[in-house]
């Protein structure tokens, strides 16, 4: 009798997903809310280089007989590292890793990307699960004992997000006392503010995402978001009526592309990749529809080879 | 090898001893709200009887990482003030773990042989008096293996607190990562705590098996 | 049986209960009034936060999501029974080698929490170049550890056959082999089939640890739909469809289980064998009495 209930339940259950299925490609028009500015928009358009090839790179063998690229990226970064509702990609990061990508020889939409947590990129990178990481990945020496970077591609500086009518942090770090600090577990931030004791150590709140984490932040778990400002421009950018960045950046962080350790051959292949961008205006164009859609200004970085 | 475990002790320490507090506080707690829902589902009342058996099959079947992101972003949605995540941490795991305590403590009380019960009604007990005072203490023996194996896995289940904001023993690879740690030794040294903490568990369940198969 | 723990009620008893049951039923009604108003209050039911539902490709990622649940579940399954028939074999074998290792394999891997027997696989695999996926991390590890709790439920399941059927067998000349095969495991199976079901269940919850290691099944999929930002963050549509999904999947089981349980039984009517523990009975009773 029971079961009877049950097979009638999951047959209704089909066919309401039947009638579904047929799902939209765009939300409705005059939807309301702000969701057309969800969807990732046209991405840049790079020309394929052809003929390429990396002397000496054992990656780069690996990548050629495999015929295309694989990524690491993040999906959670509004304007930065992004998955839309469409599964289409897009952001700064998303931008730099398809021009790195064409001017390797290898189509831009052809990339597969990995989304890799924070804590988990060194071992991606060392054991081979993706080609190179771009996302929000601040050189270190420490890393650079596990990994190689190419770069840097973007300087950003650790800041503050909090809810928009709360002026308690507009000082900036050493606001922070007393109050609830959230960001990603294992992330350099949540480690600064603990090295430096910047608030105490029950305040501080790690999530695996940063989403996570502003979710919290609306709900009023927590009182700051902390990371690097060009995440956290991505949410407010993404909310600007509920969301602001204080703007006091107290440190420097500087995004690299993370590859392989010592294959210095494609390390300097993407280096020369990244500093004919700086010097063409690629990478003025990239981050101006990207990042540059915050209103704040953006320049290329020096490169740091070694 | 044991380097990995000296140079990071305050890691594992801190880590050890929250998994620690989340565990019994959790088994305290799932055990009387276990109870409770047990005496729900063999009660006269058929409204009662509905939400033991509604709540029991709710969470047994939900993963317990969707129950933790419940309580940590759901119940925040609804503005829903839990006091802070070690409170909502023992909140999840004792939601879940005390569906598993009740079922437990039903199949033992339904051990306990019916002319006991019937016995304590001719004096004329109530359904409680009988529950609490006649049935329950000798069902007792009987709930202590199965209910060994679900705090067993109370304890494991402690690591997926992790993912949410609770620095226990399952959050250590995260920060050993930050250092440069081996994960693999780091692992290892895990396995070792929770291995040591889970014997005397383990024992005891052997010791209630033996003692009952004597019976 | 529960019925007998109170008096079958007199009239002003029925009375008693019928008020006791309006009000436990006026409670639960309110309980969940408030629920649902509170969800409302909060804007929970807004169009925007379940928008991303009538995406198609949305619903190819939940679909995917879904699969990929079903697949590690499905393989993990087969593996962890026979990985579970093999060990218990060795666990009642009669030669001290086979036995005692055996013995200390299921009780570690009972005792390491999953989540760090997937890590294991997960970074090693990375330090030393399995070339394993998240996919076969997460299978492993559900292997391993359902694997071992199926090891010690069939192990409980024949121990618990009542000593007369052995040393009956015995007596009439059948080998070890040929008493735990005819004999002790056609009985022991109905009566293990509640706490295999049960574990079946705990591994397809168990899939949802997969996100961690970045298996994308569906509790990942739902995760990167609640941390949308643009969408409200809605969480709570999203855990509320997971939570149904798997929910229906898991009651599925039980379904199944209950329906191959009564076809059991119907056989065993005929035979006139004792009927075996009704599914309620005994789920998490892994050991001892089952």
């Amino acid at each position: 009798m029971r079961m009877r209930h049950l097979v009638a339940g999951l047959g209704v259950a089909a066919l309401a997903l039947t009638a579904t299925a047929c799902g939209k490609e765009e939300p409705a028009a005059g939807g309301g809310g702000n969701a057309a500015s969800d969807s990732c928009g046209t991405p840049h358009k790079f020309e394929t280089a052809s003929g390429v090839d990396v002397a000496g790179s054992p990656a780069f063998a690996k990548i050629k007989t495999r015929g295309n690229l694989i990524v690491g990226v993040k999906a959670d970064q509004p304007n930065l590292g992004y998955k839309d509702a469409d599964g289409k990609r897009c952001g700064f990061d998303i931008e730099v890793a398809r021009m790195v990508s064409a001017n390797l020889g290898f189509d831009p939409d052809k990339i597969e990307y990995k989304e890799i947590p924070s804590a988990n990129r060194e071992t991606a990178i060392g054991g081979g699960e993706i080609d190179y990481y771009v996302g929000t990945y601040s050189i270190t020496d420490k890393r650079k004992a596990l990994v190689s970077f190419a770069g840097p591609y973007f300087v950003a500086g650790q800041d503050l997000l909090v809810n928009k009518a709360d002026t308690s942090m507009d000082a900036g770090k050493t606001a922070l006392k007393g109050k609830k600090v959230c960001s990603a577990t294992g992330s350099t931030p949540i480690q600064r503010v603990k090295d430096e004791q910047l608030t105490e150590a029950s305040n501080i709140s790690e999530f695996k995402t940063y989403s996570e984490c502003v979710s919290q932040l609306l709900d009023k778990k927590v009182d700051a978001v902390t990371t690097d400002d060009a995440i956290l421009k991505g949410y407010a950018a993404t909310a600007p009526d509920q969301l602001r960045v204080v703007g006091k950046p107290f440190s420097t962080e500087k995004y690299g592309i993370g590859l392989p350790k010592d294959d210095k051959a494609l390390r300097d292949q993407v280096n020369t990749i990244l500093e004919k961008s700086a010097t063409d205006g690629t990478w003025k164009a990239i981050y101006d529809e990207t990042l540059g859609k915050s209103g704040s200004p953006g320049t290329p970085p020096a490169l740091e080879k070694y | 090898m044991l380097s990995v475990l000296t140079d990071n002790w305050d890691l594992f320490r801190d880590g050890f001893w929250l998994t620690i507090r989340l565990f019994l506080v959790s088994a305290v707690l799932s055990l009387v709200l276990g109870t409770i829902l047990a005496a729900f589902r063999v009660s006269p009342i058929p409204a009662l009887r509905g939400v033991g058996t509604g709540y029991v099959n709710t969470l047994r079947n939900t993963p317990l990482t969707l129950v933790f992101a419940f309580l940590f972003f759901g119940a925040a949605k609804m503005d829903l003030a839990l006091p802070s995540p070690y409170w909502a941490g023992v909140g999840a795991l004792t939601i879940y773990t005390s569906a598993f305590v009740c079922e437990v403590v039903r199949s033992g009380v339904n051990t306990v042989s019916p002319g006991q019960s019937e016995a304590a009604r001719a004096v004329g007990m109530t359904f409680f008096q009988v529950l609490t005072l006649i049935v329950l203490p000798q069902a007792f023996r009987a709930i202590v293996p199965p209910l060994s194996s679900v705090f067993i896995a109370l304890l494991k289940n402690t690591t997926i607190a992790a993912g949410f904001s609770l620095a226990e023993a399952g959050a250590i690879p995260f920060s050993m990562s930050e250092r440069g740690e081996n994960q693999l030794l780091t692992l290892i040294w895990i396995t070792i705590g929770f291995l040591i903490l889970i014997v005397p568990l383990m024992f005891l369940q052997r010791w209630a098996e033996r003692r009952t198969a004597v019976a | 049986m529960s019925t007998v723990l109170y008096e079958v009620p007199g009239p002003r008893g029925k009375v008693r209960n019928r008020v006791s049951n309006l009000l436990v039923v006026l409670a639960v009604a309110g309980a969940a009034a408030w629920l649902i108003n509170r969800l409302y209050t909060h804007g929970q039911f807004e169009g925007r936060l379940w928008r991303q539902f009538q995406y198609s490709a949305i619903q190819e990622q939940l679909l995917t999501g879904l699969l990929n649940t079903l697949r590690a579940a499905g393989l993990a399954a087969v593996l962890a029974l026979l990985f579970g028939a093999v060990f218990a074999a060795a666990r009642i074998s009669d030669h001290k080698w086979v036995r005692v290792p055996a013995t200390y394999v299921v009780e570690l891997f009972r005792a390491i929490p999953l989540l760090i027997l997937m890590f294991f696989f997960y970074y090693a695999n990375i330090q030393f170049h399995w070339g394993l996926t998240p996919f076969s991390a997460v299978v492993f590890g559900l292997t391993l550890y359902n694997g071992s709790v199926l090891a010690e439920i069939f192990r409980a399941g024949i121990a618990a056959v009542p000593k007369g059927q052995r040393e009956a067998a015995y007596a009439i000349g059948l080998r070890k082999n040929q008493v735990v095969r005819l004999v002790l495991l056609p009985q022991a199976i109905s009566a293990m089939l509640p706490a295999i079901v049960s574990q079946m269940v705990v591994l397809l919850k168990d899939t949802a640890l997969g996100f961690i290691i970045t298996y994308a099944e569906l509790l990942y999929v739902a995760k990167q739909m609640g941390g949308r930002l643009t969408y409200g963050f809605p969480y709570i549509p999203t855990y509320i469809v997971t939570a149904i999904v798997y929910i229906g999947l898991c009651s599925l089981l039980s379904v199944l289980a209950r329906y191959l349980e009564g076809r059991s039984r119907r056989r065993r009517k005929i035979t006139g064998a004792p009927p075996p523990l009704t599914l309620d009975e005994g789920d998490a009773s892994v050991a001892g009495r089952s």
